[in-house]
């Protein structure tokens, strides 16, 4: 099933060949093998179950990263009706490392927006591996813009390991265009639902992630930079990045504990790319049950409660007055 | 964080610890590397009086330029770190945290507080590279957010004083959301119709550049600063070539359009007293 393989799913690969094998059986030899192909299934489910509950926070990014995991863009295609993408920030470009337009879903119109990466090399190269530049957020706000303007709900996919470190990126303002878009996100009169899906690296990701609602993959993960780049920074070695995955406190568990993230979206067993179309669907629930729950209230009620959201970020202590100073 | 040079220099402050302050009579400019004289140094407000390099100074060296003689008073200074991830890389972030408070003589790398510029009532936030490279934390969120709210509150404008290498890795997530934490706060001091001049110095990097500082209504920068998103030493291993010269500098983003002035220090007084003329109206 899957081209390429963690090393903590070779056991479960073992499982889907026996399954695979006791099937074409059935079918040359005209037997009934369905109780023992559903006991290799539930033995699959199991195995998978106990594995993953496992997993250490570094072997949860290799699964966020996993080259089949399903894409903004997959979910697209298997859970919003209608859709039209719109393309470019009307400035300079069209970036297709983030995807933007209109969709419905359970009968909700909705704009989309969401990092996209490519599935092989070719595709890879025009999706810039998911890493937008400032046009992609310039784009995204657009959209953004318009889902406020016409009353729609904004539903947005994270899944990028970075916005794109380049030439171009900084001449064209990189950090600029994240701070806008952060600065305008935080008074958006319409509701936000944030939902991340694979990586989020860094104020690439944050780029396209304030919301109302913050809503995580299980396997995903989210931090204020990549295990390797940390790795590189503390450690100086790369190679070091599980290690700084473990400190950084990089998954979904990790961030409903620090109280940064409301709920954990759960994976099929084995993550999502084991079962792409049970992932959308829990998907295509948790979305029309945000974008219902928002529906009802005033722009201003909304910004407010957001704006208070992100006030209480922050772990630090106080104390009365610490070696105050005058000059 | 990646990319610290190794000159930390103060000196204007009278209560900075002695250690920060170099040895010797003379040093030598990493600008130009001309030897220069110390004093005549420090009555250029450490910029180097042959080539015009602004060597790194102190949030406080930055509060004595900017206010008027007596009028800073310091707030906020209770706002302490935690280690919220129990983070450990070489050394525990306590211990991390307990060496640079030693260091630098400050709680955390921003000092906040109100003041007046040429008589301009400001709510002022100056970072300190010093701290941990300047990074932003939990408590350097919380009290930009609260300088930010201060002025609001005041009715007087908001000043900040950018040197960071970017939001800390040492809080994880929790560095991450101080952008959004600050960018919020920013658009309450808009609503309030009151004026933000973000003043960039070397360096001002990554996540604060992604988020506070990018966000002022003015965008001021010392001369030949190192500004950006990225580092330039990822920047090079991404599009492995060498980096244009004076890439990702104060010139750079001036001419690209992302910073309305370059000011050296010893016009930046003036400039952002003359700019408040203009903008606040009391
Ligand atoms: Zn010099």
């Amino acid at each position: 099933m899957a081209r390429f393989v963690l090393e903590f799913e070779k056991p479960f690969l073992e499982l889907v060949r026996k399954i695979e094998e006791m099937k074409k059986l059935q079918e040359k030899n005209n037997l009934d093998l369905s109780s023992e192909i559903s006991l290799l299934e539930k033995k699959l489910t199991e195995l998978q179950k106990k594995t993953y509950s496992g997993l250490t926070r570094w072997q949860r990014v290799r699964v966020a990263r996993h080259p089949d995991r399903p894409y903004t863009l997959d979910y697209v295609r298997m859970i919003v009706t209608d859709f039209i993408e719109i393309h470019g920030d009307r400035n300079y470009a069209d970036d297709k490392a983030i995807v933007t337009g209109f969709g419905t879903i359970g009968g909700h119109k909705f704009v989309l927006i969401g990092q996209q990466k490519g599935r092989d090399t070719k595709e890879n190269i025009k999706r810039n591996f998911g890493m937008p530049h400032p046009e992609g957020y310039r784009k995204a706000l657009r959209a953004m813009k318009l889902g406020e303007r016409f009353g729609l709900p904004v539903v947005s996919f994270i899944d990028t390991p970075g916005a794109f470190p380049g030439v171009g990126a900084e001449e064209r303002g990189q950090a600029e265009a994240i701070a806008r878009n952060l600065f305008e996100m935080a008074r958006l009169g319409t509701p936000i639902i944030i939902v991340i899906i694979g990586e989020g690296a860094s104020g690439g990701a944050l780029g396209i992630g304030i919301g109302d609602v913050v809503l995580m993959f299980e396997n995903a993960w989210y931090t204020v930079i990549s295990p390797e780049g940390c790795a590189a920074i503390l450690w100086r070695d790369k190679a070091k990045a599980p290690e700084a995955a473990e400190a950084l406190k990089l998954s979904a568990r990790d961030l409903l504990e620090l109280g940064m993230i409301d709920r954990i979206i759960p994976e099929p067993p084995g993550g999502a790319h084991w079962n792409p179309e049970k992932m959308a669907e829990t998907l295509k629930k948790e979305i029309i049950k945000e974008i219902e729950r928002f529906k009802g209230y005033e722009p201003e009620k909304l910004i407010e409660r957001r704006l208070q959201r992100y006030r209480d970020m922050g772990v630090y202590r106080e104390v009365k007055n610490a070696r105050p100073k005058t000059s | 964080m990646p990319w610290y040079d190794n000159i930390r220099i103060g000196g204007l402050n009278k209560n900075a610890k002695k250690k920060d302050i170099p040895d010797g009579l003379w040093l030598k400019c990493p600008g130009c590397g001309e030897i220069v004289y110390r004093k005549e140094l420090e009555k250029n407000l450490f910029v180097c009086s042959k080539c015009g390099h602004h060597l790194k100074i102190t949030s406080w060296d930055y509060i004595s330029i900017l206010c008027d003689d007596g009028s800073f008073q310091e707030l906020d200074t209770g706002i302490l770190p935690e280690d919220p991830l129990g983070f450990c890389d070489s050394k525990p972030y306590p211990v991390r945290l307990r060496n640079a408070q030693e260091k630098s003589g400050l709680n955390e790398a921003v000092v906040c507080g109100i003041g007046e510029i040429d008589k301009f009532p400001v709510s002022l936030a100056v970072m300190d590279f010093r701290f941990i490279g300047g990074s932003m934390g939990s408590v350097v969120g919380e009290k930009v957010t609260r300088s930010i709210e201060r002025a609001i509150e005041r009715r007087i404008s908001l000043v900040i004083v950018s040197a960071s290498g970017g939001a800390r890795m040492q809080e994880g997530i929790l560095s991450l959301m101080q952008m959004a934490k600050t960018a919020c706060a920013l658009t309450k001091l808009k609503e309030a119709g009151l004026p933000y001049i973000s003043v960039l110095t070397n360096p001002t990097t990554a996540g604060v550049m992604a988020s506070y500082a990018s966000l002022g209504d003015i965008v001021i920068a010392e001369p030949k600063a190192l500004l950006g998103f990225a580092g330039p030493r990822v920047i090079q291993q991404t599009i492995g070539e060498e980096l244009p010269e004076g890439f990702q500098s104060s010139e750079f983003f001036l001419e690209h359009g992302f910073v309305d002035i370059i000011v050296p220090r010893n016009k930046l007084k003036k400039t952002i007293s003359t700019l408040l003329g203009y903008l606040y109206s009391g």
